[in-house]
């Protein structure tokens, strides 16, 4: 049996797959950091409601920006530089895999969730935006750190090619990336306030489909299904699915950003994050509470309300509003 | 969230897997607990799933009563629509729809055939036929 690459690497369990890779992966590389550091600092944290992109029928609603936006975002604040490869063909893709772990390096991955055989099985769905690192191959196995698992992961390389060269919506087109320099590591309070501003442009900003302007189409949306109509229970399933499921989403993004800032809050001069941290964590719960009464509405236990989710959701969106808003005064 | 909020209901659909969620601890701390999930997400997803399911059992019906082709079947069955299967086959849309009329089915070239049962991960004999 040949064993490529076989690094003593260090999987951590995150919330989030690509949070969680970036931290295990600037962490392997000398740069210890956390997955709430990564997903702070690279200001991941986002809504958009994308209604022109389908996934099975149901628009494409996102608690955090897009693929590669943390690691990308991450290398920036820390002047790191990540190398970024996809591949024409698969048979490429996978050599250039094998080549990479035998020069020992540990190389991340965008494959789709639905070709991964170690995933649970109601849990694989065509989403390719998922992320992992691989550290190494024993026979026809490569041996993978799923940030999602708790514990390592191994996959055939046959089900690993599939998954990395799966087609449709955010298509990986068997993207690899690695680390090319890790910069110095050193969390700076001026890099933390230039997140936190770039956080709060994206969520207070002009678009009507991203951040709080987002959230209020979507609120609108919600308000305009019919109660009796069984798309309507969907849709809102639809929307708990994005927010709870697909990477932990909306409550788990805030309760993670509420981590970052409590951590953050440490640094020289940002004591005053504690408090902010308290209001995410509280907002979080907001989100959770949205989640319920729409699984309630769901079961059946509840009679299928429209306005009163909508309300949920504006009312969401005002809290946020007020957070952004009080945010930047606090940081200005 | 605090720690002790942190659902362990047992999500079935999470088999045996945890996931981790951020909680605040008794110190005020945000610290990472994992989770066996919650009957809301376990809710959400089996909804998804039963959709899907759901779907693919009406095209066995039709399939059975020959209205339909085993590949509209299989689409269901490996959790797409048509727009998801134009998109990973190339194919357009209208072409795709065409392809599941029992009579045009059982005339696809070869090679159709092997894109088919490549984009769902299956033999070309099993595309063939009903499970």
């Amino acid at each position: 049996m040949t064993t490529l690459g076989a690094v003593a690497f260090q999987h951590r369990h995150a919330a989030h797959c690509e949070s969680g890779v970036a931290a295990n992966i600037f962490s392997h590389y000398g740069v210890p950091l956390t997955e709430a550091m990564a997903f702070g600092l690279s200001s991941a944290l986002s809504f958009a409601y994308l209604p022109f992109i389908k996934l099975t029928g149901f628009p494409l609603i996102s608690y955090r920006m897009p693929p590669k936006f943390i690691l990308k975002g991450l290398a920036s604040a820390l002047r790191g530089k990540f190398r970024f490869e996809t591949f024409r063909t698969p048979q490429a893709g996978m050599t250039r895999l094998d080549e990479l772990l035998t020069q020992g390096k540990v190389v991340g991955l965008q494959t789709s969730v639905f070709w991964l055989p170690y995933f649970p099985e109601e849990m694989r769905f065509h989403f390719n935006a998922h992320n992992l690192l691989v550290y190494g191959k024993e026979g026809d196995d490569y041996l993978i750190s799923d940030p999602v698992a708790e514990e390592p992961q191994r996959c055939a390389s046959a089900d690993l090619q599939r998954a990395r060269f799966a087609k449709g919506v955010l298509a990986p087109k068997g993207l690899l990336y690695y680390p090319v320099g890790m910069g110095s590591g050193e969390i700076s309070p001026q890099t933390v306030r230039q997140a936190l501003r770039k956080t709060i442009r994206i969520m207070l900003g002009p678009i009507p489909i991203v951040g709080v302007r987002g959230m209020r189409m979507l609120a609108r949306k919600v308000a305009a299904l019919k109660a009796n109509d069984p798309y309507s229970l969907n849709f809102v399933g639809h929307i708990v699915r994005m927010q709870e499921e697909i990477g932990t989403g909306g409550g788990g993004f805030r309760f993670l950003y509420a981590a970052f800032l409590q951590e953050a809050a440490a640094l020289p001069g940002l004591d005053f994050l504690a408090g902010f941290a308290e209001r995410f964590l509280s907002v979080g719960d907001e989100w959770r509470a949205f989640a319920l009464a729409t699984a309630r509405m769901v079961r059946g236990r509840d009679a299928m309300e429209p306005a009163l989710l909508a309300r949920h959701l504006s009312a969401l969106a005002d809290q946020e509003e007020t957070l952004y808003r009080d945010l930047k005064k606090a940081l200005a | 969230m605090e720690v002790n909020e942190v659902p362990q209901e047992g999500n079935r659909t999470l088999g045996h897997h945890r996931k981790a969620l951020y909680a605040r601890d008794s110190d005020g701390r945000m610290v990472i607990v994992p989770s066996r999930g919650s009957e809301v997400d376990e809710t959400v997803t089996l909804q998804a799933v039963e959709r899907m399911n759901a779907c693919a059992e009406e095209a066995r019906a039709r399939v059975a009563a020959g209205l339909s082709a085993p590949l509209e079947y299989w689409m269901w069955a490996r959790r797409m629509d048509v727009a998801l299967l134009a998109q990973v086959t190339g194919l357009w849309q209208w072409r795709i729809r065409r392809h599941f009329r029992p009579t045009t089915f059982a005339r696809l070239s070869p090679r159709l055939l092997q894109r088919y049962a490549e984009a769902l991960g299956l033999g070309v004999d099993e595309l063939r036929r009903l499970p």
